[in-house]
């Protein structure tokens, strides 16, 4: 093409402490265009899109390599309001608007119009006063551009999500110098029907020369609007195609395709279970951003389950529902006797354990010693390390055997520490991490649930985990249900993998099946999906 | 959204204003029982109306902001109080005495409702709490100029206001010169009652800047922090300093508040009168059913008839009842804060459910 | 040393550093205003013993998550409904004394349950409310104090007027039956209250081994992160029931302790302001707003009562000018107010 690109990203590259997150990433983007960017969770997308808007946390953690060329120019943004400024739009996954506003309101949030008056002189611009129905005028500017249905005196909270989403996308649109306009999963709330509307709209500004970078996972949405797409794993462009050349099923296959070899080697030969140890059938969890609709599955004793998927779809939900720390409904079984939902305690009592994928905010005391996170959960669910006075009267603490019982552990799983004095939030990620599995064998577990084991540690001791649960479970026998969201780990360790899509199980298949498949089953075909899915996901499920 | 039917209507209607229904209905019980004669409520009430609703006003825009209840309003109080010592001392009286005295008091108030701005945006979420304490740790601050820098640092030489030690402040202090001065600026009488129409001017024009305030750019940067602070700063509000300002208005006008209170009084408790500014205006405002996150002007009004209604009428209605005065006006001081209390109870629990509900909206449909 | 001073001063913060300077300087100043160091450690030792209880009774409370009980009049009504009866009984010594007690406990426990449950809606707020709760259940009370049938003379108004007094002598009941056991009088000056601390002492140890037990243990779990209590099986809310049930059962025999000892039971709007003393004690003594120890109670009741034992005496001759009680105003609000505006740490 012979004019500049409106928007070329060049060399991009990005470390996180030593940890590469984005290498040497180039794309353009033409005026008018629609790109689509796809990848896995952690596969560098809002890294990427946090370089190109400028936030603050990519300059705190040692700026990025590479070029930004807007029209032409290089850019630095020092914040994402300068990127605001020279034009660029970001409608987030979560809704920013202020609850108690009307559309017109939130659309012109700090940029409404205004009138002069002569206190003006004395206290400055802020004083002036709102032009209503100007204001009106440009919101309903806005919404007649984006071509959706959206009354511009409706307050927020009164809003269908729907809307929300329009209300948020309208707000960019009324920026006088909008070029390019980023969407991070914006129809991921949305009904079918309003998705379909958002697309329209989405291709009406695209027809009046506004650019567009749009984050999806609904590939059949990427394959409707976008020009072209650009697929990223591991922080690398696996590949960038026109998307009139490809397919849904090709595209599913660079987001998850790896090397699989070595994965595959570590496994032993046939292992034999016992009979199933957990039985879900129809289970649904509220939990905020993972909602679990309807999930059935067994886990047999003695095996390792893995549960994959993307984020957002509902996976972690599942753990955090048997164990009663979300409201949830349906039936599980632990072995024969049934599990009363929505009471931590009777979970933790029945035998089970969790090592929570939020380690800060629900696995650890931070404040405390590391021997009291080891213990607590053991201590206060089976009475373990307590001694009885006065015939039973007084629970008392025995931090003799607390401190013995934590060194065997702290030795054991090679947690680096000063004492099992030294508090929690003293440690690194890693050996954190290590401590909640610590919390959790000392519960004696006959069934773990293990979520996120490896989110934000380091290599050495991801592999340590890793081991740490495999040898468990050969050893003690302890069968594991594994959530994580990154697939080749769980194809590393797990006997089977189920994964999760908007909420329900989509399939389970053996670590050993072809990676296109995983793809596919994450990759909601739900909904736009062609017969060929249906039919897969069929025989996936009555395996 | 669904239509509401015209049982619903008044249902919410009755809900939403509870509290003020129960105060009418208590009121209604009271003033009977206490025997005063309409003619004397009425009166009592526009003298009321004029001396306290500027103060009660004063806490509207900081609820606008989303800062709750500004228990820091006392600081303005305090400011206003020294201003009025200050003149009279002077000797200036009338209403160029009272401008004076808020001349002073006005960057004294500033720097206060800034100190007291950014204490807060170090203390966001507890606001009302540490503005309690930071009221209490400021007066402590007042007492100690005025019963001691008073007189020795800041020359007093009218030695009625001086303590008989040679430094200090008088606990009480005759504002003779400036008694009515804004009430009777303009003269009117109807029969025997005085109206207070200088005030009323005052505060007529005081709404109407509220009015006014809330649709400049200002008043919608505050709304849109009150209703979620993130938010508003990714749209590139900044917040910190709004808020300051929030408080530093609301400081300043309740400083004004305090001169108006005073001059219709016409005495000057020196360490007394601050004190309960804050908490008989908050209680006024509460039980006109406003609430910590939403307050409008005829919640002012309305709480403060309310409120000082029962001030008035409790006493005399204890007597009739119990035989002991004393019984009344600690009845009085319980609505006080008990309204105060269930007042933040009700909102922390309605805030709690809201939590819940929002989180249930992201569900949907399982 | 210059870093060490450096950490020190960050560790205990400044206005700690600087009050505790200030307290020493008022000992150190003493001897040259002819005020006489024994009596005023003996002073500061019987105050000490007086409030200790009180103090004491923030840590259960700010240990489970709930903050600083701003609340702690509830519990001190509780205490007085218990001295009063005691003496509407007309039993003295130590009967009489374990009676308040025994009548106190249980109220406070029932006030505290209630007040409990209430705390438990209002998460995140609780300060301001507490504060309001405490307020009015004083202003409560004082209709309560004229209106109970209490019939005993010692108490009653005495022109014929019905309802208590507002301050009711112990004298003759049980004044100093804590104070005076086993104690200790060294010259014209010097005195110390051995078997009131000997009560504090068991109080704290109470504490102590309270803390120490599985509910003691779940409850400081639950004001850590009420999340991480929560997935191990605890029930949250009930934990902070029980530790506002402890709280306000110190608070209610601190005030008898404190009672005893002061000669007088002070009812109507005496209770009003008596949280914040003992909230800005232990602040003092390097509490935060999150985490409290029996040496905060016990550092910063000390040093709070040394400097309003010191300050009226000292400064006063220092100066030719009563300035204690506006001394006790900033110091103990300045307190309060740094704890609630230091950051709180990130949960990262």
């Amino acid at each position: 093409m012979e004019t500049t690109p409106l928007l070329r990203m060049e060399h991009i590259g990005k470390e996180y402490f030593g940890n590469r997150v984005l290498a040497d990433v180039s794309f353009t983007l033409e005026k008018g265009q629609i790109l689509g960017l796809v990848g896995e969770n952690g596969a560098g997308k809002s890294t990427l899109m946090n370089i190109l808007f400028g936030m603050p946390v990519i300059g705190q953690t040692g700026g990025f390599e590479g070029k930004v060329l807007l029209d032409g120019k290089e850019v630095v943004f020092a914040d994402p309001l300068d990127a605001l400024d020279a034009g660029i739009g970001y409608v987030h996954q979560e809704f920013s608007l202020i609850p108690g506003f009307s559309a017109t309101e939130n659309i012109l949030l700090n940029r409404e119009s205004t009138k002069y008056n002569f206190l003006v002189e004395v206290f400055g611009d802020r004083l002036e006063t709102l032009d209503r129905p100007h204001m009106r005028e440009r919101a309903e500017k806005a919404i007649t551009t984006l071509g959706v249905d959206l009354d511009p005196e409706m307050i927020v909270t009164e809003m269908p999500v729907g809307h929300r989403q329009f209300t948020e996308i309208a707000r960019e649109i009324d920026r006088e110098n909008m070029k390019l306009l980023v969407l991070d999963e914006p129809t991921a709330v949305l009904a079918e029907s309003e998705a379909q509307v958002l697309l329209q709209g989405m291709k009406k500004l695209a027809a009046q020369g506004i650019s567009m970078i749009f984050i999806s996972h609904r590939l059949q949405e990427i394959m409707d609007v976008c020009d072209k797409i650009l697929v990223l794993r591991d922080g690398r462009v696996i590949q960038e195609a026109k998307t009139h050349e490809t397919s849904v099923r090709q595209i599913a296959g660079w987001m998850v395709g790896r090397k699989m070899e070595e994965a595959a080697e570590a496994r032993p030969a046939d292992r034999i279970f016992g009979e199933p140890l957990l039985k879900v059938e129809h289970l649904w969890v509220d939990m905020p951003g993972e909602t679990v609709r309807d999930v059935s599955f067994d886990v047999r004793q003695g095996e390792i389950f893995g549960i994959g998927g993307l984020a957002g779809q509902g996976k972690l939900g599942i753990g955090n529902g048997i164990m009663g720390l979300f409201p949830a409904g349906g039936k599980v079984f632990l072995g024969e006797a049934p599990i009363y939902l929505n009471d931590p305690r009777f979970s933790l009592s029945a035998g089970m354990a969790f090592v929570s994928e939020d380690r800060r905010g629900v696995g650890l005391l931070l404040e405390e010693p590391i021997e009291w996170n080891i213990v607590f959960t053991a201590m206060q669910t089976q009475d373990a390390y307590i001694r009885s006075l006065l015939g039973g009267l007084v629970k008392w603490r025995d931090d003799k055997a607390i401190a013995a019982a934590s060194k065997e552990y702290i030795d054991a799983l090679e947690i680096k520490c000063t004492s099992g004095r030294q508090r929690a939030v003293e440690l690194s990620g890693g050996n954190q991490q290590k401590v909640c599995l610590a919390k959790a064998f000392a519960v004696k577990p006959k069934l773990l649930f293990v979520a996120e084991p490896t989110r934000g540690i380091d290599v050495g001791a991801k592999r340590l985990v890793l081991d740490t649960l495999r040898r468990t479970n050969r050893e003690f026998g302890t069968t594991i249900v594994m959530t994580s969201s990154e697939l080749e780990e769980l194809r590393s360790i797990c006997d089977r993998i189920a994964i999760v899509d908007e909420g329900r199980i989509s399939g389970i298949l053996p670590p050993t099946a072809p990676v296109e498949e995983f793809g596919l089953l994450m990759l909601g075909t739900t909904g736009n999906g062609n017969g060929e899915n249906e039919a897969d996901r069929m025989v996936y499920h009555n395996e | 959204m669904k239509a509401y039917t015209t049982k619903e209507k008044i249902q919410h209607l009755l809900i939403s204003n509870a509290v003020p229904i129960i105060f009418i209905l208590m009121s209604a019980i009271a003033i009977p029982l206490s025997g005063f004669s309409p003619t004397y409520l009425v009166q009592e009430m526009l003298i009321r109306l004029a001396r306290n609703s500027f103060l009660v006003l004063s806490l509207i825009i900081p609820i606008l902001a989303g800062m709750g209840l500004n228990f820091g309003m006392v600081l303005g109080a305090m400011a206003g109080q020294v201003g009025l010592i200050l003149v009279s001392d002077w000797a200036v009286v009338g209403i160029r005495g009272l401008l004076l005295a808020a001349m002073i008091a006005t960057p004294i108030a500033i720097a206060l409702g800034y100190v007291c701005g950014a204490v807060l945006n170090r203390a966001k979420g507890r606001e009302m709490v540490t503005s309690y304490i930071l009221g209490f740790f400021v007066n402590g601050l007042y007492q100690l100029a005025v019963l001691y820098a008073f007189g020795k640092v800041i020359p007093i030489s009218n030695s009625e206001l001086v303590l008989s030690r040679g430094f200090g402040i008088r606990n009480a202090i005759n504002l003779a010169g400036m008694r009515h001065a804004l009430d009777y600026l303009v003269p009117l009488k109807i029969g025997n009652l005085n109206v207070p129409v200088g005030t009323y001017l005052t505060i007529g024009l005081f709404c109407l800047f509220i009015v006014w305030f809330r649709r400049t750019k200002l008043g919608q940067d505050m709304r849109a922090i009150g209703q979620d602070m993130h938010v508003a700063g990714a749209a590139g509000i900044p917040v910190e300093k709004t808020r300051i300002i929030a408080i530093i208005i609301s400081t300043v006008l309740a400083c004004y508040g305090q001169i108006i209170f005073l001059q219709n009084i016409g005495t000057l408790n020196t360490y007394n009168s601050h004190d309960q500014a804050g908490m008989f205006a908050i209680a006024a405002l509460l039980i006109g059913g406003a609430t910590v996150s939403k307050a409008t002007i005829p919640n002012v009004f309305l709480g403060v008839i309310l409120f000082h209604m029962m001030f008035v009428v409790s006493p005399m209605a204890g007597k009739q009842l119990m035989g002991q005065a004393q019984i009344g006006e600690y009845f009085r001081v319980f609505i006080s804060y008990g309204i105060i209390a269930i007042s933040l109870a009700l909102h922390a629990w309605k805030r709690q459910k809201d939590r819940e509900r929002a989180r249930r909206s992201l569900r949907g449909e399982a | 040393m210059n870093e060490k001073l450096k950490g020190f001063i960050e560790e205990a913060g400044w206005p700690r550093v600087i009050i505790g300077l200030f307290l020493l300087s008022l000992f150190v100043a003493a001897p040259f205003v002819q005020v006489r160091v024994d009596a005023s450690i003996s002073d500061t030792l019987v105050r000490f013993g007086m409030n200790g209880i009180l103090v004491l009774a923030m840590v259960p409370m700010i240990q489970s998550g709930c903050g600083l009980n701003f609340g702690l009049p509830l519990g001190i009504i509780a205490g007085l409904l218990g001295a009063v009866t005691s003496i509407q009984l007309a039993f003295t010594g130590m009967l009489g004394f374990l009676t308040a007690l025994a009548i106190a406990i249980p109220l406070a426990a029932l006030f505290g349950t209630a007040y409990g449950l209430l705390l438990n809606r209002v998460k995140g707020d609780e300060m301001m409310i507490a504060t309001y709760v405490g307020f009015s259940s004083v202003a409560f009370m004082c209709m309560m104090w004229l209106l109970l049938p209490y019939t005993s003379p010692t108490m009653i108004w005495g022109y014929g007027g019905s309802g208590l007094r507002t301050t009711i002598s112990v004298e003759g009941y049980w004044l100093h039956i804590l104070s005076d056991f086993l104690s200790v009088q060294v010259g014209e000056y010097f005195y110390i209250p051995t078997g009131m601390f000997i009560f504090f002492g068991f109080m704290c140890f109470l504490m102590w081994a309270f803390l120490h037990t599985k509910t003691g243990t779940a409850m400081t779990a639950v004001g850590s992160n009420p999340e991480f209590a929560r997935a191990s099986g605890i029930d949250v809310n009930r934990m902070r029931v029980v530790s506002v049930v402890l709280s306000t059962v110190l608070a209610s025999i601190g005030i008898i302790v404190y009672q005893q000892s002061f000669g007088f039971v002070q009812l109507y709007m005496g209770p009003f302001y008596m949280a914040f003393p003992a909230v800005a004690a232990i602040l003092l003594g390097g509490a935060s707003v999150h985490k409290a120890s029996m040496v905060n109670v016990v550092i910063g009741t000390f040093l709070f009562q040394g400097i309003l034992t010191m300050t009226p005496s000292v400064i006063n001759s220092l100066l030719q000018t009563d300035m204690s009680e506006v001394i006790r105003i900033v110091v103990s609000n300045g307190m309060i107010l740094y704890a609630l505006t230091r950051k709180v740490q990130v949960k990262r």
